[in-house]
Formats: structure tokens, C-alpha cells, sequence
């Protein structure tokens, strides 16, 4: 298939930016979208232009880097995909696509469709963790009885691959789904219990000092994320938070 | 609790609360009007009753404007927070894949909701308060007569076709509004998954019942006057 593609270009973080028009012929509908980005960047790198700069790393759908904010939708039309999991079967001959960065105040790009998602990481560390002393007598994991149904909303929202498309997809630029899953996933195992006031309290002041937006349950993030995480991680982060609100730091 | 309102998730909340109070203060007032349909004389008792009695002119009044206008204020500052989280918008966006046109637009319904409130304090409100507190006149009579006045004013407002239509336009704005911002309201308290089915259609009945119930009493007015 012939396609037209309307890409941002943008040179560094201070660029002002512009979406460019680019021609690619003989695209493959078994072609994933990175690999018709490739396919461009060949054809750009044999013009003797710049290639266009973007995120990939596993190409399997599980590591969360690659992003596109492709025809008005993160990771494009497809549901339950990352970019490097969408193919071309989607699109149609002759279709003109629009590729943008995913876009918040929180999220600047770097160049062209790359942008630094290490606010997720600085949320992540403010308390996205379990504080397990491995000195080599760790007790076994199903030493403490688990339910399997908490086991497996825990294991659910886990799942978040941290990629942004909550955050790119959302009117508000809001990260709740992310940071309501990496709480919820502590939040519904025992060991996650101790320090679970702290660890809502704190992730949650994080994702406000990055800029994020606030959530209004439109729930844009829950049908475009790639990893089907629920919009009741937000409504377990917003309990927890009002509990932890009321309990003494 | 220090520093409640200055986070993302407690003004959520704060915004659910106060919504939770204005959709059981459409209740009542639903309730109240509903009544001017079927007896004249029910209806004036009651907005006798409401527009005299010390608790509700004195503390649900005070209570129930302040929920209003924190409402309000609260949807600006919130709605200015999240443009700003926004930064460049994209060149394009197809929301309605993801969301629903109420949900992506609760700032434009309540804007109309809004100026709506502005033409229905006018209506009825700042006359009312003039009348009691400023004239000083409590009985709620007709001038020189043994009848109350409510009933006959009324009427008297839903003569105009324009207003009607006016109102019948905010309610249908209203009915949107209502329709995301009933579910939305339990979400950011935090309401569990289980009773989500429940709670949604009980949320769409709620937001289509009561406008409407709004609608038909203007409506009804303008075409029954006597």
C-alpha cells in the first residue's frame, strides 16, 4: 500500500516543531508500524536526510517504549497494542496518517516523536516499591496465604508497562491509571500493607508536582492502554488516598 | 489532613461531595415543583414554607449556595490546571474513540448551566429576596388579597416562550451534564467495582428523570396557564 505520512519533526526539546509530509510506497499490511517507520527512515537516510527519531526497544508488546500518537489515537486504531504490536492491515491504501508525540506538559519531547516519560520513573520511586530486606533469609512468597482473587487483580495491574498512553490519550494529560496501578498492586497484597499510607501519599505528590493533569473519569486511558488496566485502580488509589488522608503520617 | 484541597485527588473528591449535594438539592427542588402541577394549593404551602422557615432560609440556603459556588469555582480552577498539564495540543485528536462526548465537554454543559442560573436567580430568586428582605413582606400573599403569590408567579414566568425555551435548552445541558457527572462523581469517591452496573443505570435514569421532570413542569405551565 502507498501511503502519505504527517509527521512531527521537531530537532531538539527548544524546536518549535512541524508536522512534515513524507510519501512511502510498497508497504507490507504485515508490516508493523515501526517497521513502516523503517522502511521511511531508509528512504530518508538514502535522500540524505535526518531519519526521524523514535522510541523502540522489544518489538514484543511488553517493554512500553515505543509510543506515536497515530491518527488521534495513542498507539493508533488498534485496541490492547503497544505501536510495535499494531500492523498495517489497519490502514488503507492511500491513507494519509498522522504521527504526533505523545503530548503533555509533563512528558517534553526530546526530538521528533521522542519524549522523556521519567516523571513515571520519579513517581515510581517516591513509593512504587516494597521495602524487603534480601539478606538471603527472605521467607517463601506463599508462606503468607493470598487470596487468588487479590492475586490476580494485584497481578492485572502489575501488568502497566509504564508506556504513557494513559497520560497521552487523556484530555487532561492525568497519570492516575499509571499511578493507580503501580498502587494498587501493592495495595492488594499484605506485604504492600505496611507502608501503604506512605506510599499513596507520596506517589500521589509526586504525580502532582510533575505537572500531571487531574483525572474526570472519562475513561479514554482504560480503552487505549495496551495492557487493559482498569479504571478501578484509580477509584483503589483514590481510597487509599482518602484513607491515608486521615490517618497520622 | 493538611493540605487536603491542594492535591489532585482531594479536589476530586471535593468536587464528587458537592456534586452529591446539588443532585440531592435537584431532588427536593424537583419534588417541590412537581407538586405545582397536580395542586396549586400544595405547591403554594410548600414555597410558603421553604421561603420563610429560619432553617432553610438561614442555613440550608447559605449551605446550598456556597455548594454551588464552590461547584463552580472548583470546575474552573481544575479545568485551568488541566490545560495547563496539557502543554501543545495535538494536530489531531479523535476523542470520540476513547470517551464520550459528555465526558470530554462537562465544562461547556456547565457553563451553560451556569448562565442558566444567572437568568433563574433573576427569575425567581432576587425577587424573592427583595420581596422578604428588602420590602420586608413575609406573608407570601398577593397584595391586598388572602391568596398566596407563588403559584400565580409561576405561571406568570412560563408566559414567555423564550424562557421556557431557554430553560428546556439547560436542562437538556443539564441532563448531559449529569449523565458523566453522576458515575464520575462515584468513581473519584472511590466507589467499588461491584456495585458499578447498579450504579450506572440508576446514574442514567437520575440524569434523564430529573431534567426532564424540569422540562415538563415549565412546559407544562406554559400551556396550562389559567
Amino acid at each position: 500500500m502507498n501511503l502519505t505520512l504527517k509527521i512531527w519533526r521537531q530537532k531538539g526539546p527548544e524546536d518549535k516543531g512541524k508536522l512534515v509530509d513524507y510519501k512511502v510506497n510498497d508497504i507490507s499490511e504485515h508490516m508493523s508500524f515501526l517497521e513502516m517507520m523503517d522502511v521511511l527512515n531508509e528512504q530518508l537516510i538514502e535522500q540524505g536526510d535526518e531519519p526521524v527519531a523514535f522510541d523502540h526497544d522489544c518489538r514484543e508488546g511488553i517493554c512500553g517504549m515505543c509510543s506515536m500518537y497515530i491518527n488521534g489515537e495513542a498507539h493508533g486504531p488498534d485496541r490492547g497494542v503497544t505501536t510495535c504490536q499494531l500492523h498495517m492491515r489497519m490502514f488503507n491504501d492511500g491513507d494519509t496518517i498522522y504521527i504526533e508525540p505523545f503530548r503533555a506538559a509533563a512528558f517534553p519531547v526530546i526530538k521528533d516523536l521522542v519524549v522523556d516519560r521519567t516523571a513515571f520513573e520519579r513517581i515510581q520511586q517516591a513509593g512504587g516499591y516494597i521495602s524487603v530486606n534480601t539478606s538471603g533469609n527472605t521467607q517463601d512468597a506463599n508462606a503468607i496465604p493470598i487470596s487468588k482473587h487479590a492475586a490476580d487483580e494485584a497481578m492485572d495491574a502489575a501488568t502497566c508497562i509504564g508506556c504513557g498512553a494513559c497520560v497521552a490519550t487523556c484530555k487532561n494529560s492525568s497519570a492516575m491509571l499509571f499511578v493507580g496501578a503501580k498502587v494498587s498492586q501493592y495495595a492488594l497484597l499484605p506485604q504492600g500493607q505496611v507502608e501503604a499510607a506512605d506510599r499513596v501519599r507520596n506517589m500521589v505528590a509526586q504525580m502532582d508536582l510533575e505537572g500531571f493533569g487531574n483525572c474526570t473519569n472519562t475513561g479514554a486511558c482504560e480503552i487505549e492502554c495496551p495492557k487493559g488496566i482498569s479504571l478501578e485502580n484509580i477509584a483503589r488509589m483514590n481510597r487509599e488516598f482518602l484513607s491515608a488522608s486521615f490517618i497520622d503520617s | 489532613m493538611s493540605g487536603f484541597l491542594k492535591s489532585s485527588i482531594g479536589r476530586k473528591v471535593a468536587m464528587a461531595l458537592s456534586a452529591f449535594f446539588l443532585m440531592f438539592f435537584l431532588i427536593i427542588h424537583l419534588a417541590v415543583n412537581i407538586t405545582s402541577i397536580f395542586s396549586e394549593d400544595l405547591f403554594n404551602k410548600l414555597s410558603h414554607f421553604m421561603g420563610t422557615n429560619p432553617l432553610v432560609q438561614f442555613a440550608l440556603q447559605p449551605v446550598l449556595i456556597f455548594g454551588v459556588v464552590f461547584h463552580f469555582v472548583m470546575g474552573f480552577v481544575l479545568e485551568l490546571r488541566n490545560r495547563k498539564a496539557i502543554g501543545v495540543s495535538y494536530a489531531k485528536n479523535n476523542g470520540a474513540a476513547n470517551s464520550s462526548w459528555m465526558s470530554r465537554n462537562m465544562i461547556y454543559s456547565g457553563l451553560v448551566i451556569l448562565a442558566f442560573l444567572v437568568l433563574h436567580f433573576i427569575d425567581f430568586w432576587i425577587p424573592e429576596i427583595n420581596v422578604k428582605y428588602i420590602q420586608g413582606d413575609m406573608s407570601g400573599l398577593v397584595e391586598e388579597t388572602q391568596d398566596f403569590r407563588y403559584y400565580e408567579e409561576l405561571q406568570h414566568k412560563f408566559l414567555s416562550p423564550l424562557r421556557v425555551g431557554a430553560y428546556v435548552i439547560s436542562f437538556v445541558l443539564l441532563a448531559l451534564h449529569l449523565l458523566h457527572g453522576f458515575t464520575s462523581a462515584f468513581q473519584s469517591m472511590g466507589a467499588t467495582a461491584g456495585r458499578k452496573k447498579a450504579m450506572q443505570t440508576f446514574g442514567k435514569i437520575y440524569a434523564i428523570a430529573i431534567p426532564l421532570g424540569f422540562i415538563i413542569v415549565a412546559v407544562w405551565h406554559h400551556f396550562n396557564h389559567h
